[in-house]
């Protein structure tokens, strides 16, 4: 409960919180009860008069091959970059975290990459892997002679390659992040366990882990967050969602039907189904969260 | 030698193998904006670094007109950042203490902000954009951006823990609650409030969907998009020499702020990860 610091001053809270609160009912709460309303509606060929159409937005996204294509690429790439990038950050921070001398230089020169925006990291892959010219293709063509190594073409490979910028691009945030958290477990648990002759693995499985539950959970959520949303900019670079849709995940999908194909009510019936799929998830955070963490201590 | 030596050597040679690793399609993006066109279509691939690097920066500025890319990004970046913190240091301070009607729904409101990520009302705050006026201009840039749900929470986090005999020794020699928060809590938060300003500085300078939305003018246009602009307008080959140049101009600011407040930063991060 919070405690009254300064009794007399009935007024002053509300005047505090009102301009964060004004930004989020203006900005945010508005615009997203107008994507959940403009959803039963679609727009005239003349975007003139709306029509009031009910759930016919989405039953016509969930027949559309086309959508539920772009749904398994999302899950394929979010997938991969959770759980890929969130393993290797896991075990470069447990390296960090060893009694070793240099932490904070290493820490900064593995860490600096959090500064990369999404866009960049594209630019750079789409340079590694320049069909023909680039230095991976080129790698290839030396080990299997008579290969080419071409991205824009075959579509399961640039959904490999955007997977992997997304991943690269992510690791420096997720190591600051694991790394405090493992920073916070207090050694004498860990001494502990030693003594009573737990192995790494065991100490690491029992102590480490259910420790750092909290971090993993928030750093799920950011991450799915970016697989989701802030890879749009790596997208938009790389491939435009190509070849053909390989790599059109729901949130380029969004941005061409709301502002390329003009279908205002297909687009907010895809905002709806992002917010439900972002709701779910944060709901499971949060539980887990506050489950894990009394289960910890 | 001994195991624990022998262990020791193991885990810095891994160390470096991973900063090596991981930097290297940076670095091999900065060889490239440093080598002549031809250079850079030069078999086998080149890894050392050439000599055309400031006619490479040169034609990059020139071609997107990066100069005012630059000054936007870094103006939008710095007001939002500069924003979301007072908000969110006003925000914490009332939730923390203040005991008002309607807190807890207040706060759960101000949580909602990460549910509610552009793409879930993408169309309808374009129009909103419109309706006000605002395409084209700084406002749709930074607005909509004020609002922090982790501005509020690391604050929050902060200002529980901050003894209460401050703020009653400060009420007892007849402070009122706005200057105690702006002479003792303010200044106290110093390494919270760097570490956010990091946080929200970079997001801000890597924003892309929105700009691309919003604007329309070269005028108005950010970095990120400048970058698209130097791919998209080659005709056949891509001059990789340029573009890189480009997008060295798009790291640098960012990666200066994240290294000159680098000690803020983790403990900032530290002290959120303490549950």
């Amino acid at each position: 409960m919070t405690q009254e610091r300064f009794p007399g001053h009935p007024f002053l809270p509300y005047l505090l919180v009102l301009p964060s609160i004004a930004v989020i009912v203006v900005f945010l709460i508005y615009p997203f009860a107008q994507s959940v309303w403009g959803s039963f509606f679609i727009t005239s060929f003349f975007g003139d008069k709306k029509l009031f159409v009910g759930l016919e937005n989405y039953l016509e996204l969930f027949r559309s091959p086309d959508y539920l294509q772009s749904v398994v690429v999302t899950l394929y790439f979010s997938a991969f970059v959770v759980v890929l990038g969130l393993a290797a950050s896991l075990g470069i921070a447990l390296l960090l975290n060893q009694r070793i001398g240099g932490l904070g230089l290493y820490q900064i020169a593995l860490v600096w990459t959090y500064s990369i925006s999404p866009a960049v990291a594209g630019v750079i892959w789409a340079l590694l892997f320049a069909p023909a010219t680039g230095l991976i293709p080129w790698l290839v063509g030396r080990v299997v002679p008579g290969y080419t190594l071409n991205w824009m073409t075959n579509g399961s490979l640039a959904l490999l390659v955007v997977s992997l910028a997304a991943t690269w691009k992510m690791l420096g945030y997720n190591i600051v992040f694991f790394l405090a958290g493992l920073q916070n477990i207090p050694e004498e648990l860990i001494d502990a366990a030693r003594v009573d002759g737990a192995g790494p693995w065991l100490s690491f499985r029992y102590i480490t882990l259910p420790m750092l539950s909290p971090t993993t959970t928030f750093l799920l959520f950011m991450n799915m967050l970016y697989a989701f949303f802030q890879v749009f900019g790596l997208i938009d670079i790389m491939t435009q969602g190509g070849p053909g849709d390989a790599t059109n995940l729901l949130v380029y999908n969004l941005y061409r039907d709301a502002f390329i194909h003009l279908n205002s009510g297909r687009a907010n019936a895809q905002s709806v189904i992002i917010f439900v799929v972002i709701a779910v998830a944060a709901m499971v955070q949060l539980r887990a969260a506050t489950k894990k963490a009394v289960y910890a201590r | 030698m001994s195991r624990h030596a022998r262990l020791s050597l193991l885990t810095h040679a891994a160390l470096i193998a991973l900063v090596v690793v991981l930097a290297f399609p940076v670095y091999y993006a900065l060889v490239t904006s440093t080598l002549s066109f031809r250079e850079a279509y030069q078999y086998p691939p080149r890894l050392l670094p050439g000599t055309e690097f400031l006619s490479n920066l040169h034609e990059a500025w020139v071609r997107a007109s990066f100069g005012r890319l630059f000054f936007n990004s870094t103006v939008i970046s710095l007001v939002v950042a500069f924003v979301k913190i007072v908000l969110s240091l006003l925000a914490a301070f009332a939730y923390t203490h203040f005991r008002f009607r309607g807190a807890g729904f207040l706060f759960a409101l101000s949580m909602i902000t990460q549910m509610l990520p552009l793409p879930v009302r993408i169309l309808p705050t374009y129009e909103l954009m419109d309706a006000f006026h605002w395409i084209d201009t700084y406002y749709a840039l930074t607005v909509p951006f004020f609002a922090s749900t982790t501005g509020i929470l690391l604050f929050r986090q902060f200002f529980l823990t901050v003894p209460r005999e401050l703020s009653d020794a400060a009420r007892v020699d007849g402070a009122g609650p706005m200057r105690y928060f702006w002479q003792i809590l303010v200044p106290l938060s110093r390494t919270n409030i760097a570490a956010l300003f990091v946080i929200e500085f970079i997001f801000m300078w890597s924003q892309y969907l929105w700009p691309l939305i919003v604007t329309n003018s070269a005028d108005m246009r950010v970095v990120q998009i400048g970058l698209k602009m130097l791919i998209a307008s080659e005709q056949i080959a891509p001059e990789w020499n340029v573009i890189m140049a480009g997008t060295v101009i798009a790291m640098v600011p960012p990666l200066v702020v994240l290294i000159a407040l680098r000690r803020s930063f983790a403990q900032g991060i530290a002290m959120q990860s303490e549950k």
